[in-house]
C-alpha cells in the first residue's frame, strides 16, 4: 500500500464537499486543492487544463468519434455509436467517468452524473495523472503535437466535408474505407531523418574526421584498389531506393506513389495517416498511462482523506469504485478477460514506490539502481517519461510482483496437443515470464510486420508487399483479401501479398483492382 | 483551468454518422426491419426497437493476425498449481487460453443496434404506396398553416418583434424612472442658468448631485435589456386535408377463431400505420356482423364474440350508412379492409356482390379483402385443396383492374407483411403505361 506520510495540517481546511451534490464552485475548489497538490508535493508537470461537463448523450457522442471533440464523418463512426447505444440503453455496458484528450490545453470531459467524490476522482485521474503523462512520455512527446491536434481535426472535418460536397458521398467513403482498412499500417513507427543543421552538420564532421584520424593506419594505403563498388550496385536497388522501398507504411507510400489518385484521394489517406500517428503512442502506453492516472488518483484521494478535505464515507466510496477499476480476475475466472492494463500499471507502480523506500534484499539485488533510494516519486517520474510498455514491463516487473500476481508463461504450439507451461513465478522463472509479458505489450508483435518491397513501375506495376511472419502466425485470411482488394483499388493495378519468414513461405494473396477510383 | 458546461450544447452529434451507417447498411437494415417485424406483435412495430443484422456486411478488415495456427505465448495471472515443464490440455474452442470472446461483442455474427422509430418506420415501409392516392389529392396534400401565436420572450432574431419589445422596455424605464434624455438637460440647463445667475452655493450643490444621481441611474438602468426582448410567435397546424377514414369490417360468428381474428387484426393493425404515414388524420371505424352489423369500439371488436349466422351484407350497408353520414367522400379518403373466412349465408352473396359494386367502391380509394384461413398446413396444399368459398368466387367475379379493390388469402402469420406489401408495392410500370 501507499507509504503513509505525515498528514500536513490536517483538517485546517476542512472537508472539500460535504455531499455527493456538486456545483461549479465545488468544481473548481477541488481542482485548485489538487493542483497545488500535484505541484508542491508531486512535482507534476502538466498541460493547462480544459474541464468540461457532459451528459450521458454527449459521452455516447464522445465514444463514436474516439473521445476527440471534432472528427470527420464517416459511416464506422455511426456503427460504433449504434453499438455503445444499444449496450448502453440495455445496461450491458456503463460509461467511462471520464474522457481526456491529449491536447494543450488538455481537455477533461467529466459525466455530470458522478458525484462529488467521482469528480474528485476523475479530476486527479484524468487533469493530473493523465495530463502528466502526456506531457512528458516520450512517445507522446516524439510523436504527437498536443497544442495543434485540434486544429488539425477542425481541418480534417471541414477538408473531408468539402471534398463530399464537392465529389460525392460515396467516392469519398470509398477512400475512408479503403484508408480505414490500411490504418494500423499507415504509421511511421520509426522517427524520420531531422533537417539538417549546420552546428550538428559541423560536429558530425568534426567527429568523422577525429575517427578517421584516430583509426589512421598506413598499411590499408597499401591495399589494391576494387573496381568500383559504385558502378556495380545493381540498378534493381537503385530503383527501389528511389521509390523509398522497402516502406511499411503503406498509407504513406500510397500517398507519395500511387500512381492513379486524384490530389484530394491522397490528401485523405494523409489525414487518416496522421491520425492513425496520433494515436500510435496511446497504443504503446495503455499499462503506463493508465497505471499513471491511477496512481496519482489513489496517491492524491489517499492524501486528501489523510488531510481531511474528504469525508471517510466518500473515502469509502472512492476505494470502491477504485477497486473495482483494478480488478484482476485469474486467468480461470469467467470475468477472464487478458491483463488489465489498470491492475498492472497500478500494482508495478506501487511495487516501484515500495522498492525506493522499504526494499527487500531481493530488490537491492534486482533493482540496485533506485532499491532504497528514497525518492519514489523520482524514480517514477523518469520511467513515465522514458518507458513504453514493453520496456517498462522489461524493466521494472519485479519478482516480488511476479510472485504476487502468480503469473505464469504458457506456450501454445501448433503441433502439439496440449499447451506447455513455460515458466511459472519461482527463481527460474521470473526472467521469462518477464520476456513473455514484455513481448505481449510490444505493439510492433501485434501488428503483423507488413511491408511494400517492390514495384515494377516498367512493367506491369503489380505492387509486392511482403508479411514478414513471426513464430508462423499469417494473417486472417478473409480480412487480408479484403484489405489488399482495397489496396488494389488504391493503387490502381495487381497487388500481391507473400506471407514469408526466413525460412518458408506461408501464403500468397493476389488481388487486381475491382472499381477503380475516380 | 476553464471548467466548460457542455450539457447545453445542441446533442445530436453522431447523428450525421449514424445517417451514413444505417445507408450503407441499408439493405440488411432493411432486411432486419422486415424479419423483425415477423417476430414481434404487430402493435409494436412502429415502436422502433432492435434489430440484428450479419456484422458481415458492415465489417471493417484490417489486417490482424489469425486466431489460429503458429506459436503462442500467453502470460497468464493466478497460477494455483502448475509447474514449469506442466502440459494442459488445449481447450476446445479457439488458440489458447487467451482467447476469449471480445468485450465489446465484435466479431460475433450478428451487430444489433436500436432504430428510432421513424427510421424503422421509413424502412419497413418503404417501396409502399397508397393506391389512388393522386385522385383525391387535388383536394390538397397536408398543408401546413403558420400563423401569429401571440410573443415569447426567446427566438432566433429574424422573429424580433420591435415594437413589443420597445414597448416593455418602455414600461421598465418609466417604472425604474430612468431619466430622459429631456429631463437631464433641462437639469443641466438648470444648472447652467444657475451658474450664470450666481445662485448660491448650496442650491447649486444640491442641483450637481442631482444630476449626478440622474446620470448614474440613466446609466445603471439600460435602454434595452436582455428581459425586453419579445419575438413574434409562430404556430404551424396542419391544414385538415388529408384525411382518412379507415373501415374495418370483420365476420365474428362462431366460425372465425382466435387465430383468424390474430390474422386480420394484423393486416388491420399494418393498414392503419400505413395510412397514419400518408394522412395526417386517421379515423378508423370497427364494424363486426354476423347476421347484423354493428360498430363498435376496439376492445369489442376484437375480443368480444358473438354467436349468430354469417351475413356480410349488413356489415356492407352499415358501412355505406356512417360513410354517407359522417364521411362524406369529397372530404374524405375512404379505406376499407374486410377479414372473414369465407363463409357467407348463400343467399346473401348476390345482394352482398351488388352493394359492393354499386355503393361501397363507388367511394371508395381502395377495399381491400382478406380471407383468413386456419393456418393448419395439413389443409392448405392438402391432397384435397379446399374448394374456394362461395364469397371468394363472388368477390372474383366483381375484380376488375380498373375497380380499386384486391383479394388476398392468409393463412398464417408470417403471410401478413408480405401480402401487405403485395397489395401495396409500388407498380412503377403501371404508373408508366398510364
Amino acid at each position: 500500500m501507499s507509504v503513509v506520510r505525515k498528514p500536513k495540517a490536517a483538517g485546517r481546511k476542512g472537508l472539500l464537499f460535504e455531499t455527493r451534490d456538486w456545483d461549479f464552485s465545488t468544481l473548481s475548489r477541488i481542482y485548485e486543492t489538487l493542483e497545488e497538490m500535484a505541484e508542491t508535493e508531486l512535482g507534476l508537470s502538466t498541460y493547462r487544463n480544459q474541464i468540461e461537463v457532459i451528459t450521458s448523450e454527449q459521452m455516447l457522442d464522445a465514444y463514436a468519434s474516439t473521445g476527440m471533440p471534432m472528427f470527420y464523418k464517416h459511416w464506422s463512426f455511426g456503427k460504433h455509436f449504434v453499438r455503445n447505444e444499444t449496450l448502453y440503453r440495455k445496461g450491458w455496458q456503463g460509461l467511462a467517468y471520464e474522457i481526456v484528450i491529449n491536447s494543450d490545453p488538455c481537455i477533461v470531459y467529466i459525466m455530470e452524473e458522478n458525484s462529488a467524490t467521482m469528480q474528485t476522482l476523475v479530476l486527479a485521474h484524468a487533469a493530473f495523472g493523465h495530463n502528466h503523462f502526456f506531457k512528458n512520455n516520450y512517445a507522446f512527446r516524439q510523436w504527437t503535437d498536443a497544442s495543434s491536434i485540434l486544429d488539425y481535426l477542425a481541418f480534417a472535418k471541414s477538408y473531408i466535408a468539402a471534398c463530399e460536397d464537392r465529389y460525392g458521398h460515396e467516392a469519398v467513403e470509398r477512400v475512408l474505407d479503403a484508408a480505414h482498412a490500411l490504418m494500423s499500417h499507415g504509421i511511421h513507427r520509426y522517427p524520420g531523418k531531422h533537417a539538417p543543421d549546420l552546428n550538428s552538420e559541423q560536429r558530425r564532421q568534426q567527429e568523422r574526421a577525429d575517427y578517421a584520424e584516430k583509426n589512421f593506419n598506413v598499411l590499408w594505403r597499401t591495399l589494391p584498389k576494387t573496381a568500383g563498388r559504385k558502378q556495380r550496385k545493381p540498378d534493381e536497388e537503385r530503383r527501389r531506393a528511389l521509390l523509398g522501398l522497402p516502406e511499411e507504411n503503406i498509407l504513406y507510400f500510397l500517398e507519395k506513389s500511387a500512381p492513379r489518385l486524384a490530389p484530394w484521394q491522397r490528401e485523405i489517406l494523409r489525414i487518416v495517416r496522421q491520425i492513425a500517428q496520433y494515436f500510435y503512442p496511446q497504443r504503446q502506453t495503455k499499462v503506463m498511462n493508465e497505471g499513471c492516472a491511477t496512481f496519482v488518483h489513489y496517491t492524491m484521494m489517499t492524501r486528501l482523506h489523510q488531510q481531511g478535505r474528504i469525508s471517510d464515507g466518500a473515502f469509502m466510496e472512492f476505494l470502491h469504485s477504485h477497486s473495482s477499476v483494478i480488478m484482476q480476475p485469474d486467468f480461470d475466472d469467467r470475468r477472464y478477460g487478458g491483463i488489465n492494463p489498470y491492475s498492472l500499471g497500478f500494482a508495478m507502480m506501487q511495487d516501484i514506490e515500495r522498492i525506493a523506500t522499504e526494499p527487500t534484499p531481493e530488490d537491492r539485488q534486482v533493482f540496485p539502481d533506485f532499491a532504497g533510494c528514497g525518492d519514489p516519486f523520482g524514480v517514477l517520474k523518469d520511467a513515465w517519461a522514458n518507458y513504453r510498455d514493453e520496456s517498462f514491463v522489461l524493466q521494472f516487473l519485479s519478482p516480488a510482483l511476479i510472485r504476487k500476481h502468480r503469473l505464469f508463461h504458457l506456450v501454445d504450439e501448433e503441433e502439439e496437443d496440449e499447451l506447455v507451461v513455460g515458466s511459472i513465478h519461482d527463481e527460474r522463472g521470473y526472467k521469462a515470464v518477464r520476456q513473455a509479458l514484455s513481448r505481449q505489450f510490444d505493439v510492433s508483435r501485434q501488428d503483423p510486420d507488413i511491408q511494400v518491397v517492390d514495384v515494377n513501375l516498367a512493367g506491369d506495376r503489380r505492387l509486392l508487399l511482403r508479411h514478414h511472419v513471426v513464430d508462423g502466425v499469417t494473417l486472417d485470411k478473409a480480412d487480408a483479401t479484403k484489405v489488399l482488394q482495397h489496396l488494389a483499388n488504391l493503387w490502381g493495378y495487381d497487388v500481391r501479398l507473400v506471407e514469408a519468414d526466413d525460412g518458408a513461405t506461408y501464403a500468397t494473396h493476389d488481388a487486381s483492382p475491382s472499381n477503380l477510383f475516380q | 483551468m476553464h471548467i466548460i458546461d457542455r450539457r447545453l450544447d445542441p446533442g445530436g452529434k453522431s447523428l450525421a454518422n449514424r445517417q451514413r451507417f444505417i445507408r450503407r447498411a441499408r439493405s440488411l437494415v432493411r432486411q432486419a426491419v422486415r424479419e423483425a417485424s415477423g417476430a414481434r406483435k404487430i402493435r409494436e412495430v412502429d415502436e422502433g426497437g432492435a434489430v440484428s443484422i450479419p456484422a458481415d456486411g458492415v465489417h471493417e478488415p484490417s489486417f490482424r493476425p489469425s486466431r489460429e495456427g503458429g506459436m503462442r505465448e500467453h502470460v497468464l495471472p493466478g497460477n494455483k498449481e502448475f509447474v514449469a515443464g506442466d502440459r494442459i490440455p488445449r481447450p476446445k474452442q479457439g488458440g489458447g487460453a487467451g482467447s476469449e470472446g471480445s468485450p465489446d461483442g465484435e466479431g460475433e455474427d450478428q451487430f444489433s443496434f436500436v432504430l428510432s422509430r421513424d427510421e424503422f418506420l421509413d424502412l419497413f415501409l418503404e417501396d409502399l404506396e397508397l393506391p389512388n392516392l393522386a385522385k383525391r389529392q387535388i383536394m390538397g396534400d397536408a398543408q401546413e398553416k403558420r400563423h401569429p401565436a401571440g410573443f415569447r420572450t426567446s427566438g432566433p432574431p429574424a422573429s424580433l418583434s420591435v415594437p413589443r419589445t420597445l414597448r416593455k422596455s418602455l414600461s421598465r424605464r418609466i417604472a425604474l424612472r430612468r431619466p430622459s434624455p429631456a429631463e437631464l438637460a433641462a437639469l443641466r440647463q438648470e444648472i447652467e442658468e444657475a451658474e450664470a445667475g450666481g445662485a448660491d452655493a448650496e442650491k447649486l450643490a444640491a442641483l450637481r448631485a442631482q444630476l449626478e444621481r440622474q446620470e448614474r441611474r440613466s446609466r445603471s438602468v439600460p435602454f434595452i435589456d436582455p428581459i425586453d426582448l419579445r419575438f413574434r410567435r409562430i404556430e404551424v397546424t396542419p391544414e385538415p386535408i388529408a384525411r382518412a377514414a379507415m373501415f374495418c369490417l370483420m365476420d365474428v360468428s362462431s366460425s372465425m377463431d382466435e387465430h383468424m381474428k390474430d390474422l386480420a387484426k394484423r393486416f388491420f393493425s399494418l393498414l392503419y400505420l400505413f395510412l397514419t404515414r400518408r394522412y395526417r388524420r386517421v379515423e378508423i371505424v370497427f364494424i363486426r356482423h354476423t347476421h347484423e352489423a354493428k360498430e363498435v369500439d376496439e376492445e369489442t371488436f376484437f375480443h368480444s364474440r358473438e354467436s349468430g349466422g354469417t351475413v356480410i351484407s349488413s356489415a356492407l350497408e352499415e358501412m355505406a350508412k356512417i360513410a354517407a353520414a359522417r364521411f362524406p367522400a369529397d372530404q374524405w379518403n375512404i379505406y376499407a379492409a374486410q377479414a372473414s373466412d369465407g363463409d357467407n349465408l348463400s343467399s346473401d352473396n348476390a345482394r352482398t356482390v351488388a352493394l359492393l359494386r354499386n355503393t361501397i367502391l363507388p367511394v371508395s380509394q381502395y377495399y381491400a379483402y382478406l380471407q383468413v384461413g386456419r393456418g393448419d398446413p395439413d389443409h392448405e396444399d392438402g391432397v384435397f385443396p379446399r374448394q374456394e368459398t362461395a364469397l371468394w368466387r363472388a368477390y372474383k367475379e366483381i375484380l376488375r383492374p380498373d375497380l380499386p379493390m384486391a383479394m388476398r388469402k392468409v393463412n398464417s402469420r408470417r403471410d401478413i407483411y408480405p401480402v401487405f406489401r403485395e397489395l401495396f408495392e409500388r407498380k412503377a410500370e403501371k404508373e408508366r403505361s398510364d
